[in-house]
């Protein structure tokens, strides 16, 4: 019971660390250089303790059900499977992880609203919700892609930076065909993807895989999974805007 | 009923994005390790706190993150806040229809504050940092990490800014700053390689984007002459890349430190 109410207060703490930041740099930006009362404080107060409890419950029942499993399914698969089941673990769990992921959800709609005000597509609220689908579905299917690759990597023993840098060279010449309405998004898309569930999960199948398979360093060949889900979905996404513009 | 019906329907639409993760956890769980969940009532608890807090958290990113973010930009690039009572200035932006850059000084200030205040306080980076120094066994310093990857995020998040008030074509910035992250990932102590890349990813948090995002999209429809579709997003492009070569340098000069006061006590010895 007391571990558990601690748990807890860890949680609201790590939740309040997020927001804490935020409102002082606001709000002393508001008092001492706007000088000027907030537009709408009320509706943005509000707005905010949803923020709040929303990624409090939302981490907490991460926390509750789902990491222990995956976590421990990470770490099983990685000791025990044969490299195909591995390949497809990670990419079913890059996948599954990224379409549930609330920053992409969030600029993923903020994406399809200005293509519409600029015309790109067609206003109407059906087509906006198909292209941040679109979006969505691409970078998820970016990050499963990543993450198998980097699975694979883990256990070829291979160096990380040939493949960042092979992947910032396919990245640079596909910016060249671009349409420019979606290279910004392209660029956003690798950063807003890896946040409250990836990072957990897709770490955990990381550090288990390096660890399980003799003369792997965890810290050499644990981490870096995270940075190809970041850098994979810049490509997709170009290609995803080259197709529907 | 108005609010009921929408939250309804955010609460839908959250069940359809967290079912995938069910289904592959399941799947995997009973088709392929072939074993009985321990905690079945566990799993389905967490599961409905999930489902709730992303319909919550969503609901407030409309009402509370976006507005906010925008308002921030909307009166930071306000013409009578950026002529502060100057006369001579607000005509100049009345003929000439553009603002200097350098006037929106409040705005980079701003990016740069909001960057590094939310990284060093971010868990997850915190996590990291103690788990990196753990595994190098003190050689990286948990503070030295943290206080190069929020000064990464904060130059980052501010040079965005200037380059949405600039306008100029974000893929220079981001392939000069790829060829700066090859020249350095050369030098740097291996150690610390898969870390740097990785901050990249790991900083930008789920509160942190849609502020940040919004803070773009505000600047881009606030500026004269800019296109939100053209120049509204990057910033948080800026934000993951940035640290990656902060990391690295934080990497070269802490290993030179270290080599240098180890030839020192050679030299004593």
């Amino acid at each position: 019971m007391i571990a558990f109410l601690i748990k807890l207060a860890k949680n609201i703490f790590s939740v309040f660390l997020n927001i804490l930041p935020i409102l002082v740099v606001v709000t002393s930006f508001q008092l001492f250089v706007i000088k000027q009362p907030f537009p709408d404080l009320a509706a943005t107060i509000s707005g905010m303790f949803f923020v709040f409890v929303g990624l409090f419950l939302f981490i907490q029942g991460l926390e509750i059900g789902l990491f222990p499993l995956g976590e421990k399914m990470a770490f099983q698969f990685s000791v025990k499977a044969n490299i195909w089941w591995l390949l497809i673990f990670g990419f079913t769990i890059g996948f599954s992880t990224t379409i549930a992921e609330p920053a992409l959800i969030a600029v993923a709609k903020k994406a399809g609203e200005i293509a519409a005000e600029a015309n790109a597509i067609q206003h109407t609220s059906e087509s906006i919700a198909n292209y941040a689908f679109g979006l969505r579905i691409t970078v998820a299917f970016s990050v499963g892609f990543a993450i198998s690759v980097g699975v694979f990597r883990i256990v070829k023993g291979w160096s990380i930076q040939w493949f960042i840098i092979i992947g910032y060279i396919c990245v640079s010449i596909i910016t060249a065909f671009a349409p420019d309405e979606i290279v910004g998004i392209a660029y956003d898309s690798g950063g807003v993807t890896t946040s409250t569930i990836t990072v957990p999960l897709v770490a955990a199948l990381g550090v288990g895989l390096a660890s399980s398979i003799r003369g792997r360093s965890p810290i050499i060949d644990g981490f870096g999974l995270i940075a190809f889900a970041s850098l994979t979905p810049m490509f997709f996404v170009m290609l995803y805007g080259l197709i529907i513009y | 009923m108005e609010l009921f019906y929408h939250s309804a329907k955010v609460l839908l639409g959250t069940l359809k994005d967290v079912s995938p993760i069910i289904g592959v956890i399941l799947f995997f769980q009973l088709v392929v390790i072939r074993k009985k969940i321990d905690h079945p009532g566990r799993l389905i608890y967490g599961f409905c706190l999930v489902v709730i807090g992303l319909a919550i958290f969503m609901i407030g990113l409309e009402e509370g993150l976006f507005p906010l973010g925008e308002a921030m930009s909307r009166q930071l690039t306000n013409f009578y806040f950026l002529a502060k009572g100057n006369a001579a200035i607000l005509e100049e932006i009345d003929t000439t229809g553009s603002v200097y850059p350098l006037l929106y000084f409040w705005t980079y200030i701003f990016g740069f504050c909001i960057g590094f205040s939310t990284t060093i306080a971010e868990p997850a980076l915190i996590a990291v940092a103690l788990k990196a120094k753990e595994v190098s066994t003190g050689a990286i310093s948990p503070w030295g990490l943290r206080l190069a990857v929020a000064l990464g995020v904060a130059i980052g998040i501010s040079l965005g800014c200037y380059r949405i008030v600039t306008g100029s074509p974000l893929h220079w910035y981001i392939v000069a700053g790829y060829l700066v992250v090859v020249c350095l990932t050369f030098f740097a102590p291996k150690m610390i390689i898969p870390l740097a890349y990785d901050s990249g990813g790991v900083t930008t948090s789920t509160v942190t984007v849609p502020l940040v995002a919004a803070l773009g999209i505000g600047l881009a429809s606030n500026v004269p002459g800019r296109s939100v579709i053209v120049d509204a997003f990057g910033l948080i492009a800026f934000a993951s890349l940035f640290p990656i070569i902060s990391v690295l340098v934080y990497g070269i000069i802490s290993e030179r430190i270290v080599n240098r006061s180890r030839r020192k006590s050679l030299r004593k010895a």
